[in-house]
């Protein structure tokens, strides 16, 4: 694996917020077409690290570099347009808009139409809509829930709600691919299913940042995982080594008594 | 497009057209105060659609919106009045105000829009009390606006030898100034409607509606929500601009006292009155809260006297107070507006469940 | 020199009816997020009454500062059954429409007690009569009156009494629990309407102590004095943060400082351009730019976006 491009390298990120050190100088590397774990206890930073990396935080300290080029911080919009797109580990849909609408606003960074664009209806405009919808209507049948999509997204199911949500953000066309917790909640079977999901989106080309509780996932499906504890990078590994680690162990578990 | 067209929808299109067409000449019996009546709930209507984009579309809370309304008119009022002595042509003035009014748009959206919802109420608010300030007092030392006074003798619009304020006879019919201005307003109404709703099922229209509903959302999949959110707030004061030249020229008169407070706060009440987001709720409420109170005028007495047998309360109060009972009580028994689009509908009939 | 001073005093005194009605405004915001449009003809509301009251007893010969005593009591009951049928009949139906539902019925309030206050006491100005005798005091080239003491003094005792109830008493615990977080606080046992109405009728007696205040320090008061009152107020809410209750007196008193140096420099700055009729635009200006670079108000908490 080691011999693959850099897609996005974090180095010496620091966060705080008063005198909680969220991220202390956090430096870890992902490969191109992997799928790379972010796991840690709660609290660890790992979403406060998810924030800064899509422009919502400004990191107090460090940076990111992102295909080659740095990251702007504070402005998450770029953060799509250059390529990363998020889920949220509390789901944030657009509740009164329906399932499909959903995945077509996600088409909003990679099309054009302005207000004059609307307003004529001109024929670039027309086709422009109209590939939006099937790109959107195609990502719901590759999610799996078409058969959802005039539905309104409050009304999904809640693992409905999860596969929209990665169809949005699939819908900016991303390199990578950042899914906070998206098995949270889930029953065993849902797992499994996002687990095969998972795996068909790195098989298409797009590597994955996952953080997760759910270790046997994690550990089933990443190429190499980073633990996070108070804040700061105890190991980056592949998973056969962390999970035998004690420094890990003994984050997990507290103090070994 | 033709199932659009089907023999029931262009009967109904061609009734409805034909009520747009008559209906000048119906009001006109009552008297042309009647006549204009009808053309302000159009103009509001215009208004109310107007803001109904920064407010109903994007979800930002404007109570400033009269001060493009002002820009608008005063434009008109200063580029063609004997007040500087010019007098351009309306297919020069009418964009320049536009232009205008989407420019002050922007300079007081820009710094602001990132502001929390009722931060951005308070700033448009005091936004909308500078500018009429300004036009109360920018007399002196130079005299630029005339004043608490206003500008007089403000031309009317006049499309080559048509001027839109004179009686005249076309194929042997008598059309008054008012019903002249109604078929211009309809037109520009119209067109307003038109743009609503094209904006509404776009990709500009969608990205509004994510940023109402999830703004670290609608961040997070790339929409630079300061921008999109700049754009409504500036189409919204172009309309206002237009709407406004359109008010100085039918007026023949502009001072201040049109743009206080309460003309942002109508318009607001009406877009909200009756139904945000929805097309024909928001014309529907500019045309009741216009209508409304005129009709007020009329009943106010004779009701009084036929309840008491004399005037007991002052009929401009008595009128204003009702106004405001309504507003309270329309509010009260249908809190998404009187004409809420099926979605809001729906939004509300499970928060009740 | 003098005029700087001079126009300190004025302004402070300004400032503390602002922050008067402010609290009324930043109260209700805190706890519930609604702008109560209306506070400000609560507040005209507040000085009519009085009005009536003290001419009434003043004719009956009683002495003026009694009269004025009864009179702010009058005024502050009315005042608070105001506030609390206000919340009672208009607001708390609305509770869980959407957020632009109350603005408007608050809208639809302040026109109704505004044509009520016409009708019943005319659309004329009226004189409030002086309720204690204005002596004139000097002091290093400024003057100033017993009535602007009396009005600083006064506003000072309530804000005091304010600030005593809200971080000394049970139901000023109740009211912060509630403005933090309502439903863990009524998950405690704290009645959130309980709470809700006390911030109304509080709210509403300081501002018919603050109505009071306008009455005798401008002498006259009429119908429409309450808008333009209550619109400053707010501004000066927001301005120290609303919500935030010492950042409404801040706001308040700023608010008032900026406009009387204002007003009283704004011919120099602009070179003779602009004269003093743009105080009032001086109140917004502010408040734009201090918003501009700090968007929650100069007190306020800075609310992060949280993901």
């Amino acid at each position: 694996m080691s011999d693959l491009p850099v897609l996005l390298e974090a180095r010496a990120v620091a966060k705080h917020f008063g005198g909680v050190k969220a991220l202390r100088d956090v430096s870890l590397t992902i490969r191109q077409g992997e799928v790379y774990g972010l796991i840690g206890p709660n609290g660890a930073g790992k979403t406060t690290f998810f924030n800064c990396m899509t422009g919502l935080y400004v990191p107090d300290g460090g940076g990111f570099v992102f295909a080659g080029a740095p990251l702007v911080a504070d402005a998450p919009h770029r953060a799509a347009e250059r390529g990363i797109a998020r889920t949220f580990q509390n789901i944030r849909l657009f509740g009164n808009m329906t399932a499909l609408e959903n995945v077509m606003v996600g088409r909003h960074v990679r099309t054009r139409a302005g207000v004059f664009g609307a307003i004529l209806r001109n024929g670039a405009t027309r086709d422009e809509e109209a590939a939006i919808r099937r790109r959107a209507e195609e990502l719901l049948h590759y999610v799996g829930i078409d058969d959802r999509a005039d539905d309104l997204a409050k009304n999904l199911s809640y693992g409905d709600q999860r596969r929209l949500e990665i169809a949005r953000a699939l819908a900016t066309e991303p390199k990578l691919l950042c899914l906070d917790e998206p098995a949270a909640g889930m029953n065993g079977t849902e797992t499994e299913e996002l687990r095969v999901l998972i795996e068909g989106i790195r098989a298409d080309g797009t590597t994955i940042l996952l953080i997760e509780h759910d270790v046997k996932l994690v550990m089933g499906l990443c190429d190499r995982v980073a633990v996070l504890d108070y804040g700061a990078l105890v190991i980056e590994d592949v998973p056969a080594v962390v999970q035998h680690d004690p420094r890990v162990i003994e984050a997990y578990i507290g103090v070994a008594a | 497009m033709n199932k659009w067209l089907t023999p029931r929808s262009s009967l109904g299109l061609v009734l409805v057209a034909a009520a747009l067409i008559a209906l000048p000449f119906i009001a006109g019996m009552g008297g042309q105060a009647w006549v204009r009546i009808l053309n302000f709930a159009i103009l509001y209507a215009f208004l109310a659609l107007g803001l109904n984009i920064v407010v109903g579309f994007a979800g930002l809370l404007d109570l400033g919106y009269i001060a493009f309304y002002a820009v608008g008119a005063y434009t008109w009022a200063l580029l063609a009045s004997p007040h500087f002595g010019l007098h351009l042509p309306f297919w020069a003035i009418l964009p320049i105000g536009a232009v205008l009014a989407c420019a002050a748009g922007a300079l007081l959206g820009a710094p602001t829009l990132k502001l929390r919802g009722d931060y951005l109420a308070i700033v448009t608010l005091g936004f909308g009390e500078i500018v009429r300030i300004f036009m109360n007092n920018l007399n002196a030392p130079v005299n630029i606006t005339n004043g608490a006074q206003g500008i007089t003798l403000i031309d009317p619009v006049i499309i080559g030898q048509f001027k839109f304020s004179a009686t005249s006879t076309i194929f042997g019919i008598t059309v008054s100034g008012p019903q002249k201005y109604y078929y211009l307003l309809v037109l520009l109404a119209l067109g307003v409607i038109l743009v609503n709703y094209r904006l509404q099922h776009s990709r500009i229209g969608r990205a509004w509606q994510a940023i109402r509903e999830d703004e670290i959302a609608a961040k997070a999949i790339g929409i630079n929500t300061r921008n999109v959110k700049l754009l409504a707030f500036a189409m919204g004061a172009s309309f206002g601009g237009i709407a406004g030249g359109i008010f100085a020229a039918m007026q023949g008169f502009v001072s201040p006292e049109s743009f206080s407070l309460i003309e942002s706060i109508m318009i607001l009440a009406m877009v909200v009155l009756g139904g945000m987001g929805h097309i024909p709720g928001v014309i529907l409420g500019a045309v009741l809260l216009t209508i409304l109170p005129e009709a007020l005028r009329y009943a106010v007495v004779p009701v009084q006297k036929a309840l008491f047998g004399e005037v007991l309360a002052d009929p401009e109060s008595l009128r204003m107070l009702v106004f405001g009972l309504a507003l309270v009580l329309v509010m009260r028994f249908r809190p998404a507006g009187l004409w809420p689009s099926p979605e809001r509908r729906r939004e509300l009939a499970e928060k009740v469940r | 020199m003098d005029i700087l001073l001079q126009q300190i005093i004025n302004g402070l005194v300004q400032g503390s009816i602002y922050a008067m009605v402010a609290l009324g405004y930043t109260m209700v915001y805190g706890i519930m997020g609604l702008i109560n449009f209306a506070h400000g003809e609560v507040v005209m509301i507040g000085t009519l009454v009085a009005i009536s009251i003290v001419t009434l007893l003043v004719q009956s010969g009683m002495p003026p500062a009694l009269a004025g005593a009864f009179g702010v009591a009058g005024a502050a009951l009315v005042c608070m059954a105001l506030g609390w049928s206000l919340e009672r009949v208009a607001y708390r139906p609305l509770r869980q429409a959407q957020r632009l539902a109350p603005l408007i019925t608050a809208i639809g309030c302040s026109i109704v007690l505004q044509n009520l206050a016409m009708m019943i006491w005319g659309r004329n100005y009226m004189t409030f009569p002086p309720l204690i005798e204005k002596t004139q005091f000097e002091f290093a080239g400024a003057s100033f009156t017993s009535v602007q003491v009396m009005i600083v003094t006064v506003a000072a005792l309530s804000m005091s009494g304010l600030l005593f109830l809200v971080y000394r008493t049970k139901l000023g615990m109740a009211m912060r629990a509630t403005a933090q977080n309502p439903a863990v606080a009524g998950l405690m046992g704290v009645n959130a309407n309980r709470v809700i109405s006390s911030a109304f009728v509080v709210g509403s007696a300081l501002g018919a102590v603050a109505g009071v205040m306008v009455g005798t320090y401008y002498e006259i008061a009429h119908y429409q004095m309450g808008f333009m009152l209550g619109l400053k107020a707010f501004t000066a809410a927001v301005l120290g943060g609303i919500g935030n209750l010492a950042g409404a007196m801040a706001g308040g008193v700023l608010l008032g400082l900026i406009e009387a140096l204002g007003a009283g420099y704004i011919g120099d700055l602009t070179g003779g351009f602009l004269g003093s009729h743009y105080q009032d635009i001086f109140a917004f200006a502010v408040l734009i730019i201090v918003l501009m670079f700090r968007p929650s108000g100069l007190f306020g908490e800075k609310t992060g976006d949280r993901a």
